[in-house]
């Protein structure tokens, strides 16, 4: 008789379970790896790589057929010529049809061959720029205007590619050379920090400030509360380009008001001046995010038990001293967080900063220089190499971010 | 510093400086006239009135009455907190005078309530000082977040003449009627803005849609079932949410390019809803874990299979989240600037986002540039404040994402 014992192992239930799991999850696991997982490979493998705007249009032998002369001076001519004017472009070739009724007259120069009406040129490697003509005397039989559309109307085919950039495995260091070469990298990391840091701080500090307010019921919060959320729910481009029209030196509301009042004799160009402009993008991303850190301020501070503030009025604690001893103390967990999350968020900030100044003025951050060596240099792989340099302080800060959250049970 | 008749003088002061600024960039914001306020005015008149209100507690007191008409009339003289520009209408110029005196008295009197002229506790004290921050609070936060939004408006009803001569004036002509907005009537008819505003809209609709679809299954997996690998996958969901977009949008412009997705609406509803996949995917599974097994597990028990308690009772009980998702997840859609921006070129195939963009050159007028800005704002603000509990839930939820 065997005794019972109990299961080891997964039972069924629990593979099915686990099956089941795996299938809901796949349509997002297989979209988002390809979309992240798939670029992040991406541009690392391109950061190593010499690859610029212009190589995303491959160079290409091209191609023009014509039929040219009169009378019993008939030809058909084919141009090619390599559409860039750099790069060697290899096994090049070229078949046609000659059309029916057209009918080859003498030689046929060295790299073309015709079998009865096919056509076939090999010209091997093609140089950057190099041009190449084939004149094929012929008669035809019948009107030569006719012919003419007719021989121009068939494409001929051709074959030949250059070096592709992407896909070959030369590697080298280039681009990690440029970036870091000389002391620009250096600056546009302290203004990513300054911008991040004060940015984060300002944010937060505000968004406290904020929820103090509001955490108190009184006829029209709730107006007030969707009020001060205005400027973190409207599109990031309308309130940006609104700061640029506000702040504009010439036409600007701001710096008319600034004149008026007596504070500045003459306008102030907000985001045109070194150090100006990087305390401004800081002050629109502290204005953007503020209602963000407030509305979870709010939340967390509308879940302290009252019953504490009534313990600490009996024994006669002055409202500072709730605040900062029993307030404070409560929200110091929800405002950790926060602080990471919003410092990971504040760093990888690209819309706000090339909105309002383009990166000018000092206000290039990391991110904004991915954009600016991408496409402005048009040199993608210095991009890329931004964009890694990113990456890897962005899994430095989740190491801290998940050790930090595993201890700290927020969000 | 615990004494009436210093912390009275000293917040009368501040306060006195607080609302003569407030006074003077209403009013010039309104009319376009100067009206400059006098800090150091301000400081005397306002350590008067403040030992005055703390001199004569009553309510409203004769003394305090007398004190606030005197400071708000001194503003004709030129020794006032605001001094008042020589062109001002008499119109702006009474209702700056009745405007400071009336908001003065009544909010000096309820800073200064209970607070007496000798001795103070601590808590008397420190109620004043809070007072003061409060009404300071909300005077700051309500300006910051109204002028922006004001001005947008009211620069897209103006015309570029009127904006150089006066970058201040922000009156309005009502007489002109409808040509009061003409930058939104050529915006319409000359630069394609209904078609924008369609395709934004279509292409946020869908991606709710295909975000839902998606995240709905996903979510419910990774809350309720045990299998290898999850808590690794659900910290991997909050790492996706932290890879910066730039980073991501340059190889998707590379592949875009050479796949010839870019400038395709297609390439665009394929990629907007894996941004928000991973968003939708935590604040519904975060949603889930919230909702009692049991009703789930009698379902189970009654003989439906996963999929159908899904659809028949654990859709139905999170209809709500799902409402806030859905609202977070189009205003993302509606708002994204930097995808729209690199992947369309073609005029004709612009989401509003992009289109506004377009708008903001030297050779178009300011006031299109912020008409433009006003037609992306008003559909999500119209949404917000329709459904703004929903939409606070959605925040709330959806965690921190910037």
């Amino acid at each position: 008789m065997s005794s019972a014992t109990p299961p080891n192992g997964t039972g069924a239930l629990a593979k099915r379970e686990a099956r089941l799991a795996r299938a809901l999850l796949a349509p997002t696991v297989i979209s988002v790896s390809l979309v992240v997982i798939l670029p992040l490979l991406a541009i690392i493998w391109i950061s190593f790589k010499p690859f610029t705007l212009s190589d995303l249009r491959p160079p290409a032998p091209v191609v023009r057929e014509s039929l040219r002369g009169s009378g019993d001076d008939l030809r058909i001519e084919y141009r090619l010529r390599n559409s860039s004017q750099e790069i060697a472009i290899g096994g090049v070739t070229l078949s046609d049809v000659l059309p029916e009724g057209v009918t080859p007259t003498g030689e046929i120069a060295a790299p073309c061959v015709l079998e009865g009406q096919d056509l076939f040129c090999d010209f091997g490697i093609l140089d950057g720029g190099q041009r190449e003509r084939i004149r094929i005397p012929v008669t035809v039989d019948g009107d030569p205007d006719a012919f003419e559309e007719l021989v121009e109307g068939s494409e001929p085919g051709v074959t030949g590619s250059g070096p592709n950039v992407l896909t070959n495995f030369e590697f080298s260091l280039e681009n990690y050379a440029r970036v870091f070469d000389g002391s620009e990298f250096w600056g546009v990391l302290w203004v990513t920090l300054f911008y991040t840091v004060f940015g984060t701080i300002g944010a937060l500090v505000m968004g406290l400030f904020a929820a103090l307010l509001l955490n108190k019921s009184f006829r029209g919060q709730g107006f007030i509360r969707g009020l001060y959320l205005f400027p973190y729910v409207a599109p990031v481009i309308a309130v940006a380009f609104t700061w640029v029209t506000l702040f504009d030196p010439f036409s600007g509301s701001a710096n008319a008001l600034l004149v008026q009042m007596g504070l500045s004799s003459e306008p102030i160009n907000f985001f045109g001046e070194r150090p100006l402009a990087l305390i401004m993008v800081t002050v629109f991303e502290i204005w953007r995010y503020f209602p963000l850190s407030f509305l979870f301020i709010l939340a967390r501070m509308q879940s302290i038990d009252s019953s504490m503030y009534e313990a600490a009025d009996m024994d006669g604690a002055s409202p500072f001293q709730k605040f900062w001893l029993l307030s404070i103390p409560q929200l110091l967990g929800i405002l950790s967080v926060l602080f990471l999350l919003r410092f990971i968020w504040t760093f990888n900030k690209f819309d706000d900063i090339f909105l309002l100044t383009g990166g000018n003025a000092g206000t290039r951050t990391l991110t904004v220089n991915v954009y600016e060596q991408a496409f402005a240099i048009s040199n993608i792989g210095a991009g890329a190499a931004v964009a890694v340099v990113i990456l890897m302080c962005l899994i430095a800060f989740s190491f801290v971010f998940f050790r930090f959250i595993s201890r700290e049970e927020g969000l | 510093m615990r004494k009436g008749y210093i912390t009275g003088p000293v917040l009368g002061a501040l306060w006195m400086v607080v609302i003569a600024t407030t006074a003077a960039i209403t009013m010039s914001f309104s009319t376009g006239d100067a009206f400059r306020p006098q800090v150091l005015l301000c400081l005397i008149w306002g350590t008067l009135a403040g030992l005055v209100y703390v001199r004569f507690p009553q309510q409203h007191a004769r003394a305090r009455l007398g004190i606030s008409a005197l400071l708000g009339l001194s503003c004709l003289t030129g020794f006032g907190p605001v001094l008042i520009g020589s062109g001002t209408s008499l119109q702006a110029v009474l209702i700056t005078v009745i405007g400071i005196a009336v908001v003065m008295h009544l909010s000096m009197a309820a800073i200064l309530k209970e607070t007496p002229f000798g001795e103070l506790t601590r808590h008397e004290y420190e109620d004043a000082v809070i007072r003061f921050c409060t009404g300071f609070g909300y005077i700051f936060f309500t300006a910051i977040v109204i002028i922006p939004f004001y001005v947008m408006v009211m620069t897209s009803l103006k015309s570029q003449q009127a904006l150089l001569q006066n970058p201040l004036d922000f009156s309005v002509d009502l007489s002109q009627g409808t040509a009061l907005f003409r930058s939104y009537t050529e915006l319409f008819r000359d630069f394609n803005f209904g078609s924008y505003l369609w395709t934004s809209f279509y292409v946020s609709v869908l991606t709710v849609f295909i975000t839902v679809l998606f995240s709905v299954p996903g979510a419910y997996a990774v809350a309720r079932f045990r299998f290898q690998g999850q808590k690794a996958f659900s910290r991997s969901i909050l790492l996706i949410y932290m890879v910066p977009m730039i980073v991501l949008a340059l190889p998707i412009y590379i592949a875009f390019s050479l796949t010839g997705l870019r400038n395709s609406i297609l390439g665009i509803v394929m990629i907007y809803p894996v941004t928000t996949i991973p968003v939708a995917l935590y604040m519904l599974q975060g949603y889930f874990r919230g909702l009692p097994t049991e009703v789930e597990e009698a379902g189970l028990m009654d003989g439906l299979s996963r999929l159908a308690v899904i659809w028949k009772i654990t859709l139905p009980l999170s209809l709500p989240a799902l409402a806030s998702v859905s609202l977070y997840v189009f205003m993302i859609a509606w708002n994204e600037f930097l995808l729209a921006f690199m992947l369309l070129d073609d005029p004709s195939k612009f989401t509003l986002t992009r289109g506004v963009t377009m708008l903001n050159s030297s050779e178009i007028p300011r006031q299109h540039l912020m008409a433009g800005a006003v037609i992306a704002t008003v559909p999500i603000m119209a949404l917000f404040l329709g459904l703004e509990r929903f939409m606070t839930k959605g925040l709330t939820a959806g965690s921190v994402k910037g």
